[in-house]
């Protein structure tokens, strides 16, 4: 017990050394300059619950020991075992869908927002599983696709005139392209210089969004950006033209957000079923066995290049879907919305989702976005936690919510493959 | 070793050179490989034979040299200019490797679903048809079903068909490796020490396989250090040293080649001598 | 972009701007690159590592001056070490906390806690340090005019010269340190296989402490520097700061620590004349276009080892 004790202490005394200049001594404005503001009692705080927090991690780590485990592993398999995720997969996705159908008539305009921005990462974290989760292939920059699709719709419904609905699939296959130009160079790369040139590009599309004023908008964004129609009827107003006097309803703008909500839920399951389709056919298991085994792949004849720039821009198309149906919800868009911190979410909700797998992906939205959004009263901490939050995740669960992986054909009872032995890629 | 002009060699090598900086791997090799017959390379550690492999398969690009491989029905292919992947699809060279990689995460009957990618891709209308699910395609991947189920009932697997390849014991990860290969139906057969850490009895099952795949019709080019199986099988030994061929020809003749001896004797090391011992024993 | 009639000269001080600037960059680059030799991994964090670095520089200049030392190199010197030593600690306990426990993981794992743990400290300076920029005056004014071509002066700070002494300084000695102590043998052990390394009895979780330690030592050299040349910082500098010195290891061939420089240098320059020349909204583009053509034509960098695939 000594030797936690020593051990907490030692904790503390760093946590002294971290928090003590950069908590401690606030650098505030003052005349001529800047001045410095102390603040001991907030860092004898912060070194005190490190001191309590160590020992009461020490003490846990005890219990299991003295319970016969060594690490974590034993723990998370009872968990599991008492929460079977796998089995429960098949009830869970369903009642999932159920509840996703009803939600708009069962939750205020609140929850009906924040169900349209969860299913936006959803579709977001669906399209990015193609390139991340089957490909292996890791892109950092994810949100450039998601850019060009909403600065894609807003300008051709500037310029055009046309609709949302004819711009979504233009937008869409603009996505794609840029994924393809973008590939066909980098995809001959190795993994982590793939990673860093895909950031690259995402800061590139980024910069240059905030400086293409003529075009762009600049800083200020595009506004006025047209609303989604359904069959040609407007949700704005009442008349003849438009969905409250078509139906004979009272004009309400609640109308609207329920229709935005049907239709990023609709393109979501749209995504999710083209993801699964292809899973199961020849491009999506050539997807998996790069995943698996590069050098391999290439001696079965498979066309490493192609196969990698199908899955980027199958990818990046529903990225550009995304990105469109984002444009029209907000009526307004600008370059802030689509910094790397979008990426880093997605690819978050990916990986903490569990690589590859759907169901997986569509929990950890939830949980991620949902979670942060509880966190909004507390602005400043939000981002903070959500920090933590993905360390103290990957600590715990470097597999994801849902490690295992389901074949994609089989001859008898399928049997879920355990994360062990699933690749995680080297692109 | 002439040959009447209507009958060329299935695989032709000649003068071929690799160099990694300054070592040179490969030194002015040239063989030939018959069609329909399973011709070894063999040689001490470090002679270059799986550098052979990889110039032929195209992993590496020689430095120098040209290998030709001619299809029955004519058509020839420069294996030292083809890009990787078309040496499969176009050529028809299959091949495995010394340290097995198959793809451990998918099941059996995946592995041998995407060697027949090419296949399917094509009869799915690049993903289109398959998409909306049409019937050729769903024709299509039952025969890829059927092929995949054909090897697994040869091989012995197919009880294991939907167990992840990397949970299979060794020998059989060695001969899922060998069968996946054989899906996408080559007309040359690439075997990289097949027999390595097998034991007896499962040398002796995958030499009945790959005589059985040579009755096929599939020519088979064999690296492999176990001399007794290299002896049975084999049809024609080409035997290299130091990158160069130090001798060529059926088994007989090699095996009583002074030079093979000695460079064999000469390594001196213990796996070596064992190598030497069987050579023996079977002499 | 007024340069006159003087071409030379205009360019002979973007040369200069660019070599300062290109010495912060590969400080900074050096931490990547040791960090990915030995345990293969983008330690994303590593820019706000960098960030954290110029801001306790910052504290510790304005805490000297209030408790009246006034004697500038004095003060400079101490507020160098200070934030070494703190930033050392930061870079020991992000290891310790967020990496540590996952050595051996998933590939992805690491990733996703290096980005969490950038996420964190940005933000975590942001909360205790508040988001305005910070200033800072000039420390070290003047300098010396090194030639006048039709009126458009070349000039070299002296804290221009200050960044590049006390760069060339720092490196020298960590040169020293990887090439002459066993503390660099270790590290070279580990860069080459930890398996192995572990086996022949090198504390393996000590070197690659160590290694962070190091790196973060380096970037707070940085940033100490980053504060003193631009005057004023925020809490976000380490995010483009660390892109670009990824980038610049990377451009340099990663790995290698003489090409983490060469990149960084590389960058800086490109970057200064991009902006001279052409237009300063676009130099991260250009510096980012550089780096995918780089990696496209000369996929192991400038001085990186070529990898012959293992079949």
């Amino acid at each position: 017990m000594s030797a936690a004790f020593r051990d907490a202490f030692l904790s503390a005394l760093v946590s002294l050394g971290l928090f003590g200049p950069i908590v401690g001594l606030q650098t505030v404005p003052a005349p001529g300059g800047l001045a410095l503001r102390m603040r001991p009692v907030l860092v004898g705080v912060l070194v005190a619950l490190v001191f309590f927090g160590r020992l009461l991690f020490l003490a846990f780590w005890q219990m299991r020991r003295a319970g016969g485990a060594k690490t974590f592993q034993p723990l998370l398999s009872a968990i599991e075992k008492a929460v079977p995720l796998r089995q429960t997969g098949r009830f869970v996705a369903p009642l999932l869908l159920l509840l996703a159908l009803i939600w708009p008539f069962v939750v205020g305009r609140y929850y009906l927002d924040l169900g349209i921005l969860v299913l936006t990462y959803v579709m977001l974290g669906w399209g990015l599983n193609v390139v991340v989760g089957l490909a292996g292939l890791l892109d950092l920059g994810y949100v450039a696709f998601y850019a060009v699709g909403a600065y894609s719709y807003a300008l051709l419904a500037q310029f055009t005139g046309l609709g949302f609905w004819a711009c979504l699939p233009i937008s869409g296959l603009l996505a794609a392209l840029w994924g393809i130009t973008l590939g066909f160079p980098v995809l001959r790369l190795r993994g982590d210089y793939l990673a860093i040139v895909t950031l690259a590009f995402g800061e590139i599309i980024r910069i240059v969004l905030l400086n293409w004023v003529s075009l762009t908008g600049g800083p200020n964004g595009i506004s006025g950006i047209p609303r989604p129609t359904l069959f040609g009827l407007s949700f704005s107003g009442d008349g003849p033209g438009t969905f409250a006097g078509f139906f004979h309803l009272e004009p309400s703008p609640i109308h609207r957000i329920v229709f935005l909500y049907y239709v990023i839920l609709g393109l979501a399951l749209l995504t999710n079923l083209v993801a699964i389709r292809l899973r199961r056919m020849p491009l999506g298991r050539a997807w998996e066995a790069l995943r698996e085994d590069e050098i391999a792949s290439r001696s079965l004849g498979i066309n490493i290049t192609i196969t990698k720039l199908t899955a980027f821009a199958v990818g990046a198309c529903f990225g550009g879907f995304a990105g469109a149906f984002f444009a029209t919800r907000q009526g307004f868009i600008s370059p802030e919305s689509f910094t790397f911190m979008e990426s880093a979410t997605v690819l978050a909700i990916v990986v903490l989702g569990g690589l590859g797998s759907q169901l997986g992906v569509a929990l950890a939205a939830i949980v991620m976005i949902g979670g942060s959004e509880l966190f909004r009263e507390f602005a400043d901490y939000r981002m903070l936690v959500f920090g933590l939050a993905l360390v103290v995740m990957m600590a715990v669960r470097p597999r994801g919510l849902v490690a295992t992986r389901r074949p994609s054909i089989s001859l008898g009872a399928a049997r879920a493959i355990s994360a062990e032995m699933v690749a995680q890629g080297r692109g | 070793m002439t040959k009447p002009a209507a009958m060329p060699w299935l695989l032709c090598v000649e003068n071929l050179m690799m160099r990694f900086g300054g070592l040179t791997a490969v030194d002015h090799l040239s063989f030939n490989a018959e069609r329909g017959q399973i011709t070894a390379i063999i040689g001490p550690n470090g002679a270059g034979k799986t550098t052979v492999f990889n110039c032929i398969t195209g992993f590496y690009r020689p430095t120098s040299g040209t290998i030709l491989l001619t299809h029955p029905n004519g058509a020839e292919y420069r294996l030292d200019q083809l890009r990787g992947d078309h040496i499969n699809r176009r050529a028809g060279v299959a091949r495995t490797f010394q340290n097995v990689r198959l793809f451990a995460g998918m099941t059996v009957l995946e592995n041998l679903l995407v060697a027949q990618h090419n296949r399917l891709m094509a009869a799915s209308g690049f993903g289109i048809r398959a998409l909306f699910g049409s019937g050729r395609y769903r024709r299509a991947e039952q025969e890829a079903i059927d092929r995949a189920k054909f090897w697994l009932d040869r091989i012995g697997l197919l009880a294991r068909a939907d167990d992840p390849a990397g949970a299979l014991p060794y020998g059989a990860q060695r001969q899922l490796e060998i069968a996946r290969a054989m899906c996408t139906e080559p007309i040359l057969l690439c075997l990289d020490e097949p027999a390595a850490g097998l034991n007896p009895r499962e040398t002796e099952d995958l030499g009945a396989l790959l005589l059985q795949i040579r009755a096929e019709g599939c020519s088979l080019l064999l690296i492999e250090h176990d001399m007794k199986m290299v002896m049975q099988i084999s049809d024609h030994i080409i035997v290299l040293d130091h990158g160069r061929k130090i001798s060529d020809g059926p088994p007989a003749m090699v095996r009583a080649d002074p030079k093979v001896i000695s460079a064999y004797l000469g390594e001196g090391e213990d796996s070596e001598e064992q190598t030497e011992l069987s050579l023996e024993q079977k002499a | 972009m007024n340069h006159g009639g003087s071409i030379l000269a205009y360019a002979l001080q973007q040369l200069i701007n660019g070599v300062t600037l290109g010495m912060i960059y590969g400080l900074i680059a050096v931490g990547y690159t040791m960090v990915y030799g030995i345990i293969g991994m983008i330690n994303f964090a590593h820019g706000d590592v960098f960030m954290i670095g110029a801001f306790l520089s910052l504290i510790a200049l304005v805490g000297l001056a209030a408790i009246g030392v006034t004697a500038v190199p004095l003060a400079l010197a101490m507020a160098l070490l200070f934030a070494a030593a703190i930033s050392a600690l930061y870079g020991w306990a992000i290891e310790r906390v967020a990496y540590r426990p996952l050595r051996g993981s998933f590939r992805l794992a690491p990733l996703i806690s290096a980005i969490g743990m950038s996420i964190t400290l940005e933000n975590y300076v942001q909360v205790v340090q508040g988001a305005r920029v910070k200033p800072l005056m000039p420390l070290i004014p003047g300098g010396i005019t090194l030639m006048n071509q039709n009126g458009f002066a070349v000039r070299l700070g002296w804290l221009q010269m200050l960044i590049v002494l006390v760069t060339l300084l720092v490196l020298a000695i960590f040169t020293w340190l990887v090439t002459r102590t066993p503390l660099g043998r270790a590290m070279r052990a580990c860069e080459q296989d930890l398996k192995m390394t572990a086996l022949l009895g090198i504390d393996v979780d000590r070197t690659i402490s160590l290694t962070f330690v190091i790196g973060a030592a380096l970037a707070a050299v940085a940033g100490f520097m980053f504060l003193l040349y631009y005057g004023s910082i925020d809490f976000f500098i380490g995010f483009i700061a660390g892109v670009k010195a990824f980038t610049a290891a990377v451009l340099g061939g990663i790995g290698s620590l003489p090409g983490a420089v060469l990149g960084g240098l590389l960058i800086g320059l490109i970057e200064t004349f991009w902006s001279a020349y052409f237009s300063v909204q676009y130099k991260d583009v250009a510096a980012f276009s550089i780096l995918a053509i780089a990696l496209i034509f000369l996929p192991t960098g400038l001085l990186g080892r070529a990898e012959v695939e293992k079949v």
